[in-house]
């Protein structure tokens, strides 16, 4: 799946005591007997269901109808359609937008600034912090739906209710904007774990030193934390823009509406291919945004290590 | 006196900071609030004309109670299996030189991407009738960790490669197993870690709909994810008092369970390792 | 120290070859041939058999399913041992939309397994017999299945809902039929007269016009645009096409976008245009139509186009998810009229559009013979009217609803006026993208195109969709 000329050994985050040396004496065998479990079940439950997967994007294959029995082999047409098609290109670029207004803006900075801020707190304010944050992300999609509908309804919502604007068609007239600070609400809470985890294990005496030495908040934070999380940071951001250029839940609030105006990635993939049972079509969009996902990828590693070069050389 | 000026500037700073953070994440949730204790709940939220028969209907629903018990039975299966598959695995491949391991791991994250989403439902229903796995908990438990652990992994690997082995070494001096050093030495540092993919695994399986819908046949089996949509008329409309009723119940185990590892376990490092 | 690197791809190779196994086993299921003896099983002393549909007690549809568990099963059951034969029947309750629980069926279907008696929506019959999940009646059953006395009692429009290329996939329960609801309070406000049935589509926009001069009261409703989904073919392009002289699959070609499309899409541009008879932002909305339901039992909608369930289950006073308290009083109904008297499909000077689901067998049943006598046994004269003791509803057996729906005039006006004029969908694997693309086309003509562009958008699709122009007639 991975281009060969993919920088393997750098490809992940950057652990500056990455050990090779074997500290707990684990050796061949039974470091093997330590990854088998996961390995088989990845095998059986997700290789192996994958590949068949795309596999199924070089055929016409649906699930019901003559496609169904007798799928075709149509060789790379479906990736052809997929290309070829203007709405797909839009859904592209608005998924693109989705992608860093929510996961890489919205999520990292606000989960960030969360953990930051309630590092050193406890008791009942962190505990509703953090409870609240939490359960905007926990709570399951066909639930929020319900929530945010309620939230931007425009006749009787409660935003309009709240900024004295009835009759404010949010979810019409800002699509796009709806569904981005909707997905920085529902996804918050676990850049705000991940970061609030890697900030507790930065030693608290890095801290107090930068504190003693009058550094600003800023200061402290490029000096003293960014450095020892960067490889936390760049798994947060692999793995929520990964599940961001997934992500479904948008559909349940706008339809990918109005007139395609919030269509992303997966509402797109909705409506053209498993709306219709077209699987074949549906499993070659799959490899796309997989492809697409490398490349996002391999810019993020790139900027971090740019970023570790200048924070090296300064 | 600029020392204390700043100070006060900073508290403030923090307070809106803070206020503004729950005021964006509980305003949503008002709908939540209210609409179960309402009498007749619209889509919009209102103050309501306040009743508890939501609960009453919903007590008489024959499925809504099991299937929490149901979802129950999922989450800490397949929490178990992930974590721990995950943090063996992590280990191993954070301690172990294996060429090409974090791309391979990339690669298989990239790939569950695709298995949870609805393209793979043929093949993995298939794999899933072939094993004898259709109607099991069991197959969805093992169906739904496939498509996980590359995440959890990632996630695990991290917090083990950014631990350091010294304390490692001094163990295996003393003659411990590597399961002894793992489970007393590597586990109490990396536990964020572990408690960030608990929480996080429990919250998928949780919501997902999909996979225990199509795999599972007996609605006695059914999680809350799939009874949660049996509350739709014939035309597809909703109703709304068992529906906001039974989101309510629905979400109350998945925040007691991350009151009871933030708790427990905590989301952060105290250990005196480090310090 | 690590894995060397041959050790490890040595580990990836077998893994590999284990996957090539599997998937050389997997790719061997499927083809197994089960029996297709109509009699295997006949004489078994006790068997088991499981009814699935999309209906769970306490959810969706729970009317059905108490009435499969608490009448039919135990009915079947002590008929079954009064003949000396025990028989066990499950009851596997679903309840979730009808894509999910349509792709749960066919997964099924695929693996040769699943229920022995499930229902399908009658516009799957087609998709499903094509991929060779269902076979035809007499084909599963033998000469039982054209010997059921329940036929003389289903008329042949209705029949058709279980039918694909002319030959029986089961039976259908019920069916209904689309109408114009109207709001009587706001149209005694507007001047307009009680009992109205419009002739002409014009009639519909004057009635329009009138009401709009009402503060605060949408007009029009017409279903359009995607977000509503299935609601605007069946409730809007449907309908209006039919009233504009065409169907949508006809004499084996669709219809392309031709004068009958523009008419239509003509029509919503009348509606969503300039004039503001309708409200095109509720068109757009992801709960749109659970609002405008929402606003027509408030007294805020005039007109609205919807099948009979929305009187029944949406209005309903006592059990309705928009309930309408004045319902009986407040609410009149009305044909929906052709563009012009007489120029509807079939000559037609009303129509409307049908569906409803089908209880089918599954074709790997291992009691067939059975299966078919649980089937009959369900959509028998008795059991149907105990289905429909709650809520009347428009079943398809004649003899059953000249007895249930005599008390209940709305039901009866749709079984008498509305059913004879009414028309069915395509059951063709391709029909929801066509159904699609008509959605479309109403959008876009919502968001101001023009019906010609949208219509000519439409076509070009539309030859995209169903393998080029030879198989689409502009009409």
């Amino acid at each position: 799946m991975a281009p060969p000329t993919s920088p393997r050994a750098d490809l992940g985050p950057p652990a500056p005591r990455d050990a090779g040396d074997d500290a707990a004496g684990l050796g061949r065998g039974r470091a093997a007997a330590f990854v088998a479990p996961a390995l088989v079940l990845i095998a059986v439950f997700l290789v192996f269901p994958a590949l068949w997967t795309l596999y199924l994007g070089t055929t016409d294959y649906r699930l019901t109808g003559i496609a169904a029995s007798d799928p075709k082999f149509v060789g790379a047409d479906n990736y052809g359609d997929v290309l070829g098609d203007g709405d797909f290109h839009r859904s592209l670029w608005l998924t693109l937008q989705f992608v860093v207004g929510s996961a890489v803006l919205g999520q990292t900075v606000l989960g960030f600034a969360i953990a930051w801020v309630m590092r050193d707190r406890r008791g009942l304010l962190r505990r509703l912090v953090e409870g609240l944050v939490l359960l905007a992300w926990i709570l399951p999609g066909s639930v929020i739906a319900f929530l945010w509908i309620a939230l931007l309804d425009r006749d009787g919502g409660t935003l309009n209710a709240l900024l004295g604007t009835p009759g404010t068609a949010w979810l019409l007239d800002h699509p796009m904007a709806c569904i981005v600070v909707f997905n920085i609400w529902r996804g918050t809470a676990f850049s705000m774990m991940l970061y609030g985890a890697a900030i507790g294990n930065v030693p608290p005496s890095h801290l107090e030193t930068a504190r003693l030495a009058g550094a600003s908040t800023w200061q402290t934070l490029r000096d003293a934390v960014l450095p020892r999380i960067r490889g936390h940071v760049l798994t947060s951001l692999l793995l929520v823009s990964l599940w961001t250029f997934n992500d479904f839940t948008p559909f349940l609030i706008t339809a990918g509406g109005p007139d395609g105006r919030s269509e992303i990635m997966s509402v797109y993939v909705y409506r053209t291919a498993l709306g219709d049972g077209r699987l074949g079509f549906g499993a070659a969009i799959s490899l796309i945004m997989i492809l697409i996902n490398l490349v996002i990828a391999l810019l993020y590693l790139r900027a971090l290590r740019d970023r570790s070069r200048k924070a090296a050389v300064a | 006196m600029n020392e204390t000026v700043r100070e006060v500037l900073r508290r403030i700073g923090l307070a809106t900071f803070v206020s503004a953070v729950l005021g964006f994440f509980s305003l949503p949730l008002l709908w939540l609030a209210f609409a179960p204790f309402d009498a007749d709940p619209g889509i919009s939220a209102s103050l309501p004309e306040f009743t508890l028969h939501n609960f009453q209907l919903l007590m008489d629903n024959p499925y809504a109670l099991a299937s929490l018990r149901n979802s129950v039975l999922l989450a800490v299966g397949t929490a178990a299996l992930v974590v721990t598959a995950a943090a063996l695995a992590a280990y191993a491949l954070s301690r172990v030189r294996v060429p090409g391991r974090d791309a391979l791991l990339y690669v298989l994250l990239l790939l569950s991407s695709i298995i949870t989403g609805t393209a793979a439902m043929v093949p993995i229903f298939l794999l899933a009738f072939n094993l004898h796995l259709v109607d099991s908990r069991l197959g969805v438990i093992l169906v739904l960790t496939g498509g996980l652990l590359p995440a959890a992994i990632f996630l695990l690997k991290d917090f083990t490669d950014a631990t350091p082995t010294s304390y490692e070494e001094a163990a295996r001096v003393f003659g411990a197993s590597p399961l002894q050093i793992l489970r007393h030495v590597v586990v109490p540092v990396i536990r964020p870690g572990l408690a960030t993919v608990t929480v996080w695994t429990v919250a998928q399986v949780w919501g997902d709909f999909l996979m225990p819908f199509l795999l599972l046949r007996d609605p006695d089996k059914a999680p809350a994810s799939v009874i949660m949509y049996t509350f739709y008329t014939e035309g597809g409309q909703p109703d709304l008092p068992l529906i906001s009723t039974f989101s309510l119940l629905y979400s109350l185990p998945v925040v007691l369970m991350y009151l009871f590892v933030s708790r427990r376990y905590g989301f952060r490092f105290h250990g005196g390792i480090k310090r | 120290m690590g894995y060397s690197g041959r050790d490890f791809s040595t580990r990836r190779i077998g893994a590999a070859a284990a996957l090539v196994m599997a998937g050389a086993a997997l790719a061997g299921c499927g083809d197994g041939g089960s029996s297709t003896d109509p009699n295997r099983g006949k004489d078994a002393k006790s068997y088991s058999l499981t009814i699935t549909r999309n209906a769970i007690e306490g959810g969706k549809n729970t009317e059905e399913a108490e009435w499969i568990t608490r009448t039919v099963i135990p009915g079947f059951v002590a008929a079954q041992k009064a003949k000396g034969v025990t028989a066990k029947v499950t009851f596997r309750g679903q309840g979730v939309d009808d894509e999910s629980y349509k792709t749960k069926l066919a997964l099924d279907l695929k693996s040769r397994s699943g229920a022995d008696i499930m229902d399908v929506d009658g516009i799957w019959v087609g998709e499903f017999a094509q991929a060779g999940y269902l076979r035809p009646l007499p084909e599963v059953v033998g000469a039982p299945a054209d010997a059921w006395d329940g036929w003389p009692t289903i008329p042949g429009t209705v029949q058709k809902l279980a039918m694909f290329e002319e030959r029986r996939y089961g039976i259908p329960p019920a069916t209904d039929g689309r109408v114009l609801f109207c709001n009587k309070r706001l149209f005694a406000r507007a001047g307009l007269p009680d009992g109205w049935q419009p002739k002409t589509w014009q009639d519909i926009i004057a009635a329009g016009r009138a009401l709009r001069r009402l503060p605060s009261v949408t007009p029009i409703q017409l279903n359009a645009g995607t977000a509503m989904g299935e609601a605007t073919s069946m409730q809007g392009v449907l309908p209006m096409l039919a009233g504009a002289g065409a169907e949508i699959y006809t004499g084996g070609t669709w219809t392309g976008g031709g004068q009958a499309v523009k008419q239509v899409l003509g029509l919503y541009a009348q509606i969503y245009g300039p004039e503001g008879l309708g409200d095109p932002k509720l068109q757009q909305e992801a709960k749109g139509r659970d609002k405008s339901f929402e606003e027509f039992a408030a007294g805020k909608i005039g007109i609205l186009a919807e099948g009979d369930y929305f009187w029944r289950d949406v209005l309903n006073p006592k059990t309705g998810v928009a309930k309408m308290k004045t319902r009986d009083q407040d609410v009149g109904y009305a044909l929906i009229p052709a563009v012009a008297p007489g120029k509807g499909v079939r000559g037609q000077s009303y129509v409307s559009m049908s569906g409803g689901a089908v209880t089918v067998m599954n074709p790997n049943t291992k009691y067939p013979q059975q299966a078919f006598e649980l089937l009959a046994f369900m959509n028998s004269a008795e059991m149907t009217k105990a289905r429909t003791a709650g809520t009347p509803e428009l079943t398809s057996r004649t003899d059953v609803n000249k007895e249930i729906l005599a008390g209940d005039p709305f039901l009866t006006f749709v079984s008498e006026k509305v059913l004879p004029v009414t028309s069915y969908r395509p059951g063709l694997a391709v029909y929801p993208e066509v159904s699609t693309a008509l959605q479309e086309a109403t959008a876009s003509v919502v968001a101001g195109k023009s019906p010609a562009q949208a219509a000519a958008e439409y076509a070009k699709k539309l030859e995209g969709i169903v393998g080029g122009a030879a198989n689409v007639t502009p009409r």
